[in-house]
């Protein structure tokens, strides 16, 4: 036992990990200017933005007192809810991880990458760095907007409530629920885009599961990224209607416990991803 | 895994199959490519690019194993640092100059920017693409998408070089530069597999033949031991004499020469044989005799577009 561990450290010392650093380092800068510096990529910077600029636009035209931040503090935190998590994350996230993989099949140009001295697993893990950072930059450069915008028009009243109020705590909720939401929904899409030639129709599937969730047995909410990040959000929206589906109080779940949660299954999907990129094969014909 | 898979100077296929779904790709192929020129020869379909893609690792065996110069493209660090391969998908990742191409796949080797950069301005001047490296690639000419494809396939030196269609595109000037590149690189003793259609061009560069049809290996080895191998068919041989009329009809005296035309300068004549060994013996008497004047012997029919013709029975230069 102490010789197989002894073998093991050895092995996992003797690895290349600076070369497989420097390749990794280069083929996320690759893929940052590609994925987030294109027109194609624009449709996702609407995604990202479409909220900012309507509250943008509630800053210019409504009256700001103080009694009303409360009720931004809800609206708030309704768009992180229902709009980012449910919709513009995922959708941006399916625009984003499904083409890094599954675009570069259509576009037949996803052998120059298997071709290249990298192991899959760097490549695909570097894939999914380049995604998320691109879906960061997004979508938190937005929220920060998002809040900068809501709360600014309430003057000192509103930076006392984000600096040294309830709004600092919350601030920061949104900024960890936004990257784990992009990390979370990244991993599923870019395993997705490995598994079927068009993964639209698995990402509703999935839209669906998320949507259901909240009402599922405790063992089959795990295998859900919205339903970790519920157990982080900062301010409790009652749902009405078909939102009560999405605001089902389930069993409660520390805030680390859910930050765990979530990042080891990303784990398991991005270590079936690396699994199922060994066995890749390039039939540009069939796609 | 045998050690005859695992041949450090060879790339070997030992009992190599490939089937996509029910659709045969290649069929129990065993074969053992030497340094040198190699040249992929079979009609479309018949499993040249698989070939290729299985000895990159682009798509997997049903059953076998592939070693390329005793690495297999799992260790795809050792492996793609000896191997480069310029595959026939005319497309290119998005939105990126020629040089950026060159440039970040030098850099995923690991290299630091300035060898990078020594080694991009090299192989973009190798294939004589050193004015359009900054345009960028969608703007190319096919033949220009083809060069740089090369241009990236060599650039960080492999030992070992795949080329699917590499002349496709290429304006006849061009391929002649490829073709005299090829016959360098193959005289450095690099490994240099290609397939091509344009036979009559890569007949005169290449060592060996691997002539492939329907998934099936019919024959491989030196052009000339492939021919002599394809006995049901006469070999022709052209001779050069200053009475082809007088030679043609004593040839015909002996019964394996089974036809003789006259060359279009009357200069010499083609004749056939089913047996060239008994041939050249006749041949030599006659020149002995003194009454014919031989001036020169070439055989005329054991090029790679000949072979093709007689084992696969297309013109090679057309499929």
């Amino acid at each position: 036992m102490a010789d197989t561990a002894a073998s093991f450290s050895r092995s996992f010392a003797q690895q290349p990990w600076g070369l497989w650093r420097r390749q990794a380092a280069r083929l996320t800068l690759i893929e940052v200017r590609r994925n987030l510096f294109s027109w194609k990529a624009s449709w996702i910077y609407f995604l990202a933005f479409i909220p900012t600029l309507l509250i943008f636009l509630h800053a210019l035209i409504d009256r700001h007192f103080v009694e009303g931040i409360s009720d931004d503090t809800n609206v708030l935190a309704g768009i992180v809810e229902f709009y980012y998590v449910r919709l513009g994350i995922f959708f941006g996230c399916l625009g984003i991880f499904s083409r890094l993989i599954r675009g570069e099949m259509i576009e037949r140009s996803l052998h120059f990458y298997l071709l290249s001295p990298v192991r899959r697993e760097i490549l695909l893990l570097s894939k999914f760095a380049a995604g998320s950072i691109s879906a960061l930059l997004l979508f938190e450069t937005a929220m920060l907007a998002n809040i900068a915008l809501m709360y600014g028009p309430f003057g000192a009243a509103g930076r006392d409530y984000v600096f040294h109020g309830p709004g600092l705590g919350q601030s920061e909720a949104y900024l960890v629920i936004i990257p784990l939401a992009c990390l979370g929904y990244g991993a599923v899409f870019l395993l997705l885009s490995m598994m079927f030639k068009n993964p639209t129709p698995a990402a509703m599937l999935v839209l669906g599961w998320e949507a259901i969730n909240p009402v599922l047995p405790s063992v089959l909410q795990k295998i859900s990224v919205a339903s970790y990040l519920r157990h982080l959000m900062p301010v409790n929206i009652p749902g009405e209607g078909i939102f009560a589906l999405l605001t089902v109080e389930t069993e409660p779940v520390s805030g680390w416990a859910a930050c765990l949660g979530l990042l080891m299954l990303i784990a398991v999907v991005l270590t079936y991803s690396c699994y199922r990129i060994r066995r890749l094969e390039i039939r540009y014909t069939t796609e | 895994m045998s050690d005859h898979a695992a041949t450090p100077d060879r790339i070997q296929f030992e009992n190599v199959s490939k089937f996509y779904g029910e659709v045969l790709g290649v069929n129990k192929v065993t074969l053992s490519i030497p340094p040198g020129v190699t040249t992929l020869v079979g009609p479309n379909g018949s499993g040249k690019t698989t070939l290729m893609n299985l000895m990159t690792g682009l798509v997997q065996p049903s059953s076998g194993t592939i070693s390329v110069l005793g690495l297999f493209p799992g260790n795809a660090t050792e492996f793609f640092r000896a191997v480069g391969y310029c595959t026939q998908f005319d497309s290119f990742p998005r939105g990126l100059s020629g040089w950026q191409f060159v440039f970040d796949s030098l850099m995923l080797h690991g290299m630091d920017k300035m060898d990078a950069f020594r080694l991009t301005v090299e192989a973009l001047d190798r294939v004589q693409l050193g004015d359009a490296a900054g345009r960028p690639i969608a703007s190319y000419s096919k033949g220009m998408r083809q060069k740089i494809r090369l241009a990236q396939a060599i650039a960080h030196h492999p030992r070992v070089l795949i080329l699917d269609e590499p002349l496709n595109g290429l304006d006849p000037m061009a391929r002649a530069e490829s073709l005299t590149l090829f016959e360098e690189l193959g005289r450095q003793g690099m490994h240099l597999v290609i397939s091509s259609h344009i036979l009559d061009e890569v007949d005169r560069i290449s060592d060996r033949v691997v002539l492939i049809t329907g998934g099936y290996l019919i024959a491989e080895g030196n052009i000339q031991q492939v021919r002599q191998e394809v006995r049901d068919k006469p070999m022709q041989v052209l001779i050069r004499c200053d009475h082809p009329e007088l030679l043609a009809s004593r040839m015909f005296s002996i019964n394996h020469c089974v036809e003789a035309r006259l060359h279009a300068d009357g200069q010499g004549v083609f004749l056939r044989t089913g047996d060239i060994d008994q041939f050249y013996s006749m041949l030599n008497g006659i020149a002995a005799e003194g009454l014919i004047k031989i001036n020169a012997v070439a055989p005329a029919d054991d090029d790679a577009n000949a072979i093709y013709q007689y084992l696969i029975g297309s013109d090679g230069s057309a499929s």
